[in-house]
Formats: structure tokens, sequence, C-alpha cells
């Protein structure tokens, strides 16, 4: 299992970490900060109530919550304060939000620093959470008894409901407000009585459960949400990057900024030096105006030196792919049960087959763009980010300082989708503010944030099945091989210790093929294509492995139940039978797939000639942290091989669900971005360079392209669990399924094209 | 100096007349509702109104909108509580809301006309607006709300006009 999930459980979680001060103010735990001119102000007056470093509560009642999360659209700040104000009593429209800086005492209690990925968000901090709106409640509680001279063991006889503390037998009654401005809150907790508290079960929620208006949403219809492009710091300036042909590995061999020099308000041309190598062979244009910077940036003329990846193109990396996967010694094992070679030997059937992905971009709406501004000995940086810790580091790397003394200021993001889980955009505008003395403000183009995006990697499978005479499936060789894009983070906590003791792999390359199918012999190993790592600097895209892995093996497993005369669906019941380690998981998943296959009326009626149906089921996200989700999609495809997706039909069980509407909201977008990865996002590399610069050439999903679409959420008491990836993962092995049902077309790549399947149909 | 009339009201700008409006607005006037998304009208993200009708701002030249009645997101409704903007409340349709400003002005120019679209109507009209986040049968649901609540609105005006 991957190490940063190890530490789930509530009980070895390391609670002093946010250690509760009740009725005092936070500074001393600012930790790595004390006394740094500026964090200060981003704490609460000391007036408020502060019962832990989650929240405080002011003189006036108001709740503000402070999430440690990136949001990103997910509404997770809002989630937070949501399962606090459970817990706490409050009243919903007393509650606020803001956002974490990047000081440790925000980190994630579980993950130990501040990054937002994996759907691990709720999963992680719900526990957390609740336990620190419950020791507010039972501070102000005490606090109330004692205003109203009640003996304190009259404190059980008190009932917290909607921001007051009342006492029914003699009908006194105290609001949050109050009883903060009467000062009487001194409660503290140890972290082993933090652990004590009671927190409420399920029957007694009246917040959990409920889709109250998302705090964030209003500020976001009339344009005062403000996101870190929209950051503005009195005397900036703006810079606009150039950017070199090639992806990585370029350097700058000279700099004519002649004309240039005939913009107004152009300042200076910065070359990067960038000794955290995030980034290769950049200048910035730095100008008054962004509108400047952009003109002085078109008018300089760079000469590059293209650098080792400059021949490099999406064929090589699939070549070198093909060639790494052909390497008995190649790569790790990720999973390692029974023989499967022997047992392929043996098989009465093998089937063989090749899956690939393209290069995907990010390209959330929101540019990437970052603020810098040195004052003092501290670097600030406004920006919209997902790993403030690792970021904060690489900001401190591009301005030569200790990490202590970078102060992150969060934004709301415009979109993310591990995009934001880097921090390039920090490199330039911190080295750009070094070089003129003001702070700078750096904007990528539409250009610059697609051909230096962290894209998702070309991935190629090659899995090999054996089924004996029953039409059994009695093993599975499975081969991934990509770019390693945690590996690249150099944090050893992210990786995973290989079965077969060859050294850490990156499980997030792999994570999903650990299904939950019983398969007696299985390999999964883990092959890094180096030349795609170094050419293609890849990154997390929402979803992460289970994107690519599931495509291999839901495709394969359709291949399977088509070879032995199968249903699809029924056979994969047979795999979920729960035997050993797969007991609980593969049932749930079992039955969320009969949920899907139930809604979507799978196998009750014979569709028109054309048409049909495909089912995929998943774990995803992690084999520790999944959110079970089936799929059934249906599709038609004409005979010149163009497929229109009539329907998806998604089910998912989350456990519990703390916001259902958001839940809808979140697994119907996740599904929407598998759709448009299976059907219309391609990336290729070219000369080392990615191809596409805009929404002309890259496409994702647009309005015209949204199929009718049914979700089920199965919320059955369990512990709650991610849903911003799962369902992204699940759909494109659906409509491939569905396509090869439709038409007799097996497609192994992403994204589908028409070409694909009509000549797919004539094979 | 060119001048703006945005929202009602009258703007220098400090800008050269071949500075994108996107940046006029964002930069000069700090009014930063309106989202800078591609630069080349493929996205809709900086969408404002010009005449009443819906433009890309990034690739409007400010010089060519001068003494033009321009509208961003902050001037479409007072209080922020123009029909379309209350139904993205009620249909909970923001997730990072950063192309939502664009999307909302684009709807507003296709309601101004049309009070009772199509929902083919509606999507060709907002075919140009991409939402990364996939918010787009909510954006949908909203713009159908909207709608009728202003049919409504000036239905019940029409009541009340004596004959």
């Amino acid at each position: 299992m991957n190490k940063h999930v190890k530490t789930i459980t509530s009980e070895t979680s390391d609670l002093s970490r946010r250690s509760f001060l009740v009725g005092t103010a936070a500074t001393g735990l600012v930790l790595g900060y004390a006394g740094v001119p500026g964090i200060g102000e981003a704490l609460a007056a000391p007036s408020n109530f502060e019962p832990s470093v989650w929240y405080a509560i002011a003189p006036d009642g108001l709740v503000t919550v402070t999430c440690g999360k990136a949001d990103m659209g997910q509404h997770i700040a809002s989630t937070m304060a949501q399962i606090v104000c459970e817990e706490l009593g409050a009243k919903w429209s007393d509650m606020r939000v803001a956002l974490a800086s990047n000081d440790p005492k925000f980190n994630d209690p579980v993950l130990g620093a501040q990054i937002t990925g994996g759907s691990w968000s709720t999963m992680m901090n719900f526990d957390a959470m609740s336990r620190a709106g419950a020791a507010g409640r039972m501070a102000l509680t005490e606090a109330a008894a004692a205003a109203m001279g009640l003996p304190p063991y009259f404190k059980d006889q008190l009932v917290v409901r909607d921001s007051m503390v009342s006492h029914p037998k003699s009908k006194k009654q105290m609001s949050f407000a109050d009883i903060v401005k009467s000062g009487k809150a001194t409660k503290t907790f140890t972290p082993d009585e933090l652990k004590a508290i009671k927190l409420k079960t399920p029957d007694q929620y009246t917040m959990i459960g409920v889709s109250v208006p998302q705090l964030d949403i209003p500020s976001k219809t009339n344009g005062t949400a403000k996101y870190g492009i929209d950051v503005m710091i009195p005397g900036m300036a703006y810079g606009a990057v150039v950017t070199p042909p090639v992806r990585y590995g370029a350097t700058v061999k000279s700099v004519d900024d002649s004309a240039a020099k005939n913009v107004p308000g152009f300042i200076k041309a910065v070359i990067l030096d960038d000794k955290t190598q995030t980034t290769s062979g950049w200048v910035v244009a730095v100008a008054n105006t962004y509108a400047n910077a952009k003109k002085a940036a078109a008018a300089l003329k760079i000469a590059y030196d293209g650098g080792p990846n400059a021949k490099v193109s999406s064929q090589s990396l699939l070549d070198e792919a093909r060639r790494l996967q052909k390497l008995d010694d190649s790569g790790q094992f990720f999973v390692k049960d029974g023989d499967p070679a022997a047992a392929l030997g043996t098989a009465a059937k093998v089937l063989e087959a090749e899956y690939t992905t393209s290069i995907n971009i990010h390209a959330p709406m929101e540019p990437m763009n970052a603020t810098a501004e040195f004052k003092g000995d501290i670097l600030h940086i406004y920006s919209g980010n997902q790993f403030a810790t690792r970021s904060g580091a690489i900001a401190a790397g591009a301005a030569g300082i200790d990490p202590k003394f970078v102060v992150m200021h969060q934004m709301w993001l415009g979109g993310g989708f591990g995009r934001r889980l880097d921090a390039d955009m920090m490199v330039p505008a911190v080295q750009a503010a070094k070089a003129i003395g003001k702070p700078v403000k750096v904007i990528y183009t539409r250009e610059n944030d697609m051909t230096m995006d962290f894209s998702r990697p070309l991935t190629y499978q090659k899995v090999k099945a054996g089924v004996d005479g029953d039409g059994k499936l009695v093993a599975l060789s499975h081969d991934v091989v990509s770019a390693w894009p945690t590996q690249r983070w150099g944090i050893p906590d992210f990786l995973t210790p290989s079965v077969d003791k060859k050294g850490p792999l990156d499980s997030f390359t792999v994570n999903g093929s650990d299904f939950f199918y019983t398969v007696p012999n299985h390999y999964v190993r883990a092959i890094k294509n180096e030349m795609a790592h170094n050419a293609t600097p890849s990154g997390q895209l929402r979803s992460v492995a289970p994107g690519w892995t599931f495509w291999a093996v839901e495709s394969m497993i359709d291949e399977i139940a088509a070879a032995t005369g199968k249903d699809p669906a029924q056979y994969r019941i047979s795999l979920l039978d729960g035997a050993g380690k797969n007991d609980g998981g593969a049932q749930r998943l079992r039955n969320t797939l009969l949920a899907a296959m139930g809604l979507a009326g799978y196998g009750t009626k014979k569709l028109p000639k054309g048409e049909g149906m495909g089912v995929a089921c998943v774990s995803s996200q992690e084999r520790a942290t999944a959110s079970w989700t089936a799929c059934v999609a249906h599709v038609a495809v004409a005979p010149s091989g163009e497929v229109t997706v009539k329907k998806l039909t998604v089910a998912t069980d989350v456990g519990t669900q703390v916001h259902p509407d958001n839940i809808r909201a979140q697994v119907e977008g996740a599904a929407m971005w598998g759709l448009s990865l299976a059907m219309y996002e391609k990336a290729t590399l070219k000369d080392g360079g990615i191809e596409q610069t805009n929404f002309d050439s890259y496409t994702p999903l647009r309005m015209s392209q949204v199929p009718e679409v049914a979700i089920a959420v199965i919320a059955n008491g369990e512990k709650a669990t991610g849903v911003g990836e799962p369902a992204v993962t699940v759909i494109a092995p659906a409509i491939g399924n569905a396509i090869f049902n439709a038409s007799g077309a097996r497609v192994r790549a992403l994204p589908i094209t028409a070409e694909a399947v009509k000549s797919a149909m004539k094979a | 100096m060119p001048t703006l009339t945005i929202n009602g009201r009258s703007m220098p700008v400090d800008a050269a007349n071949d500075t994108p409006l996107l940046w006029a607005i964002r930069e000069q006037l700090q009014m930063t509702g309106t989202k800078f998304g591609c630069g080349a009208g493929l996205c809709g993200a900086c969408t404002v109104h010009v005449n009443g009708e819906a433009v890309r701002s990034c690739q409007t030249m400010v010089g060519d909108v001068a003494g033009k009645k321009i509208t961003t997101i902050e001037g479409l409704a007072p209080k922020g509580d123009h029909p379309l903007q209350k139904a993205w409340i009620a249909e909970q349709v923001p997730q990072c809301g950063y192309c939502q400003s664009g999307q909302i002005m684009q709807a507003a120019s296709l309601l101004a006309k049309n009070s009772n679209p199509t929902k083919e109507e509606v999507v060709a009209h907002m075919d140009g607006n991409l939402c990364r986040c996939m918010t787009y049968s909510r954006i949908q649901k909203a713009i159908m709300r909207a709608a009728t609540e202003m049919r409504t609105a000036s239905a019940a005006g029409n009541e009340r006009r004596p004959t």
C-alpha cells in the first residue's frame, strides 16, 4: 500500500499537529513563522474564540472555517465548514470560509502536508473537522453554563442548535456571539481528550447529508471571487513568459531585446536561472501592463539550444515504451500474485492486447499565474495552488532563500485538475520580482499554458490474459509503461516499495491495476519511460493512473468475456467474488455495477442495429481509498465509424454523503471529463514540443457534446469516500465496450476516433 | 487617453487604442470579474456586452469601443440579482467558477432577445463558452429557470399595466 495513506485511521493520526488552544490567540502555534511580519494578519483578532486552528468564532457570531485544501470547484472549503458546523451546532448562515496560508499548522491531519488531490480531502479530514467542531461545542456549552449561573453538571441539559445554547428547563439561552463576547470560553483539549470525544452517529446528523447552499457560489456569479489572476499589489509590474519550442531541456543562448525596448512600459527581459529545474529555457518580459509585457515578449529575439529532447515525438515515446516493455528486466512489480507465466503456459486460451492513451493537457480555464512580492526578508506568493508545501519550497528555491521565509497566499483556483500541484508559474514571478525590485504578476498565455503543461503522460500498456477450459480467468500479466509524474516530486513518502524489492515505484502510474477481481495469478509491472519522463515532464491529471489502468483492465475483461461467449457484466460479477483480500470491496463494486445496470436497463431490451451498451466498473482512486463506481454507456456507431454517445449511466458508492448535490455535480463533472478524454482530447509531441497551443486544436468537451447522463449515488453509511475523480476513469472503457457491442469494433487507443472504429470494424 | 462608457459610468483608461478591452477592464479599471481564458476568442471567459451584444473582450480593442455602451458582470444587475445570477445560485451552477462570468454574460445576451429559448437555441448560443469543470447541464437548467422567471415577471408587469 502507498505510504501516504497508511495513517488514514484517526487512531494513528498525529493529533498534536492540530492542538487545540481554546480561548487563546494562536500566535504561538505559528510554526516556523513566529515573528514574521505579515503572517499575523492572517490570524484572527484576539477577541475571537478560536477553538482550533481550523476555525474562529467572532464576537458577532460568525464562524470562519479556514480550509487547508485548495478549492478548485469541488467546494471543499464549504464541505469543511459543513462538517465543522454539524458538530459545532452553528447555523449554516453564520458559516464563512477562508483559505489557509502555507503555515504548517494548516497541514492535512493525515498527510502531514498541504496537498490537495487524490479525492482524499473529505475522507481524510472528516474526523479532524468533526472533532474540531465538537470541541468547540463543548467549550461553548461549558461557558454558557457558567454565564447562565448553572452548575457545570447541568451542561448535559443544554441544547445546542442554530448557534444558540439553551437550557429548556430554565428557559435561559445564549447565542454563540454572546458566549464569545463573555470571554468565558476557555476550555482546552489535549490530543487525548480530543480523541476521546464521542462524535455524533449518522442518525443524529442534521447537517451532514443536506445539500446546503455552497458558501462560495454567490461570489462566483457576480465577479467578486478572487482568483490568483485577480491579485493586485500596489506598484506591481506584469510578466509575460516566452517559452521555448521544446517542452523541456532547451537553454537560452542569447536574448536580443532591442526591439522590445521600443515597447512603451517595457522594463526588462529576465532569463530564468531555475535551480529547481522546474523550467528550462524560459524568459520573462516585464512591463508596466500585461498588454505591454506581451508586446515586449513578442518583440524579443531569442536563440535557443534545443537540448537533448529536441527531436523527440509522440511516436518515439511510444516506440521506446514498446521496447522497454519487451525487456524482461524492465520496471518493478506493483502486484505479484501466483505465477502468471506458468498459468499462461497451461491456459486453454490466451488473449494479448496493447492499450494506449495520448498525452493530455489539464487546461484549466484560469491560465497559470503567480504574483511574487519581496517584503523585507519575506517572499509573498499569491497564487491558487494545490501543493503549498512543495510549491513554497520551489518558490524559495527560485529565490535562493530558505522555504521558511515564503508565505503562500492561497486564492480560489480557476480549475486545478492536478495542474496546480506544480509550481512552475512561481519561478518566473519570483525571479522577475527579484530582478526589478518590484512585485510582479506573471500570467501565462493559453499557448504557454498548453505547451508547458505537466501533462498526463502518454501511456502504453500490454495485457496478457489466460482463461481455463471453463472460461475462468486464471492469469493476468499487465505491464504499464509511462513517465513517472509523482517520482518527479522527489518526496519518498509518495512512492511505493516494489513487491520485488527493486526499489520504490511510482504507484500513481499503476493504481487501479490492483483491482478487486479474483485472479489467482496476477502480475503488474510499473515501467518508467525515461525518455517520456525527461521530454514530457508529467503531472497528475484528474484521476491520474486509474484514468489509464482501467482503460486497459476494463477493456481486456470485456475482450475475455467476448472471447469466451459470456455476458460482460455477468462475467465481471463472477470475478467479484470477494475472495481473500478482495472481501468487502468486491461486493460493494458488484452491487454498484448492478445498480448502474438497473438504472440503465441493461439487457432488458433489444437495441436498434448499430447501437450497443457497454459496462465498466472501477475501484478508483487507490485500493485503500476506493469509491466504487460503475458505468453503463449507450452508444450508436455509424458505418463511417462515427460514435454518438447517447447516454451515460453512472453509479457510485461513496459510503457517506456530506453534500448530495455536490456529489452529483462532481460525479457528473468527472464523467464528462471521462467522456472528453475518451473522445475529444489529444495532444501530440513533435520535435520535442507540444503541437496543440489553444482550444482550436486541443478541444475539451463543449455543451453541444454533452449526452444524457443518469447518476445513482449509493450512500450506505460506510465512511465517506472521494468523488472528484473516480467517475473520470470508468467512462472510456464503458464507451469502448459499448462500441464493440454496437459494431464489433474493438478500440484500444484513447482518444477514440471514427477512423480507428471504422478500421477495427473491417478487421 | 480613451474614455470607456462602462456599466453606466464614463471612465478614462490609460491604454493604447490597440489594447484588448479585456486588459483595460481588468488592469486599468481593476474590475476583475471579466476573465482571461485563451486570448483568441475560443473560450468565452472574457465575454462582455458592447451595446447589448455579447463580445469577446480579448478580441475587442479599446479604440473600437470608445463611446459604446459596455457592460461587464459587475454591471449586469445593480445588486448581482439578474434573473440569471439568481438562477445560477438556485441551480448551484459554478464549480471553480472561473468561466461563469462569461457564461452569464453570454446567456444574458440571449435572454434579452429571446426569453423563451428552446434547448437547441440555448446550446447553439452557448457552445462557444467552455467550462472545464463541465457544468454544462446546470448552465442549461439555470438559463431555462431564468427565462421562466423573466417571462413570469414580464407577464405580471403586463397585468399591472393600465389598459
